[in-house]
């Protein structure tokens, strides 16, 4: 079992997510000039401001050569899981349901919060049961959910942030989604800084821990 | 181009705006929206909409007007 974590210019949290995967597997560093996916079991689009994040947040890294690979391969199933500004690549790819917007708050907010374990029945989440609580830390400033009415039915909702803790204004308190077939998850809350005990939390490591679960 | 929130969708930047002006004494002022404005020159304008639909709008959550200005140099530079 290999991970691969994206690096986009102006990636910033693929470092913290490599060292997560390597907890529970294998894991490399992929270029986002490269266009190589042999030998990966499932890929991490991770935090940060690919491109600088201009026009609208992942926009430009959408069209990156590696892009088009990681959109081949979770189209034939492959695992992909996209943090915060990952999560904005992999909605502006057509890969994920809806789109994120600016928080309400129009701040950028850096806090702890607790999301809800809805759909354990994902690669990303077997390692969980409906209802658990993760303790998780955001950080953002355009993680507020939003997808058209009628287009997000209840199963695709993976996480939702506990009563209280929605951080950005996001409908419905979703914090993380999946697509039709479940291969494809994104989520706004930083599970690859919460796997040790030290920095306070390790309840993100059950994310990795399941895709680990993953037959190679 | 002209980029906006589609309605229906809070637009919190338009809100904070709105709030402001007030505050300057620009009363009577509703229904603030803050977009983006794109522009560019090309060749065939036929391809204007698909730029839009594909990269410069992300259809779910902005409307998109196209502003066609014929001929170099009088564009709003």
């Amino acid at each position: 079992m290999k991970f691969g974590v994206v690096r986009f210019p102006g990636s910033c949290d693929e470092v913290d997510a490599l060292m997560a995967c390597r907890r529970f597997a294998d894991a490399d560093l992929l270029w986002h000039g490269d266009r190589d996916l042999d030998g990966i079991d499932a890929v991490v689009v991770p935090g940060g401001f690919s491109y600088g994040d201009y026009l609208r947040v992942g926009a430009i890294a959408r069209f990156s050569p590696l892009m088009e690979s990681v959109i081949e391969f979770a189209r034939d199933g492959g695992a992909v899981l996209g943090i915060c500004n990952g999560f904005q690549v992999l909605c502006e790819a057509g890969l994920l349901p809806g789109a994120l917007l600016p928080n309400d708050s129009l701040r950028f907010v850096c806090r702890q919060v607790e999301v809800i374990v809805e759909n354990p029945g994902t690669p990303f989440t077997r390692a969980c049961e409906v209802g658990d609580s993760l303790s998780i830390p955001v950080k953002h400033t355009t993680g507020r959910y939003y997808a058209p009415p009628g287009t997000l039915p209840d199963d695709r909702v993976v996480l939702r942030y506990a009563p209280g803790h929605n951080p950005n204004g996001s409908m419905d308190d979703v914090a993380g989604v999946c697509n039709e077939a479940g291969n494809v998850m994104g989520l706004m809350p930083h599970p690859e800084h919460a796997v040790d005990p030290l920095t306070g939390s390790s309840d993100g490591g059950r994310l990795f821990e399941s895709l680990a679960m993953v037959p190679a | 181009m002209l980029i906006r929130p589609k309605s229906g969708i809070l637009d919190p930047q338009g809100q904070a705006v709105e709030r402001a002006l007030p505050a300057l004494g620009f009363d009577g002022v509703a229904n603030v929206h803050v977009g983006r404005l794109i522009e560019l020159d090309v060749e065939d304008a036929s391809q204007v909409a698909q730029m839009c639909e594909r990269l410069l709008a992300n259809p779910l959550i902005e409307d998109y007007e196209v502003i066609e200005l014929n001929g170099k140099g009088d564009g709003p530079s």
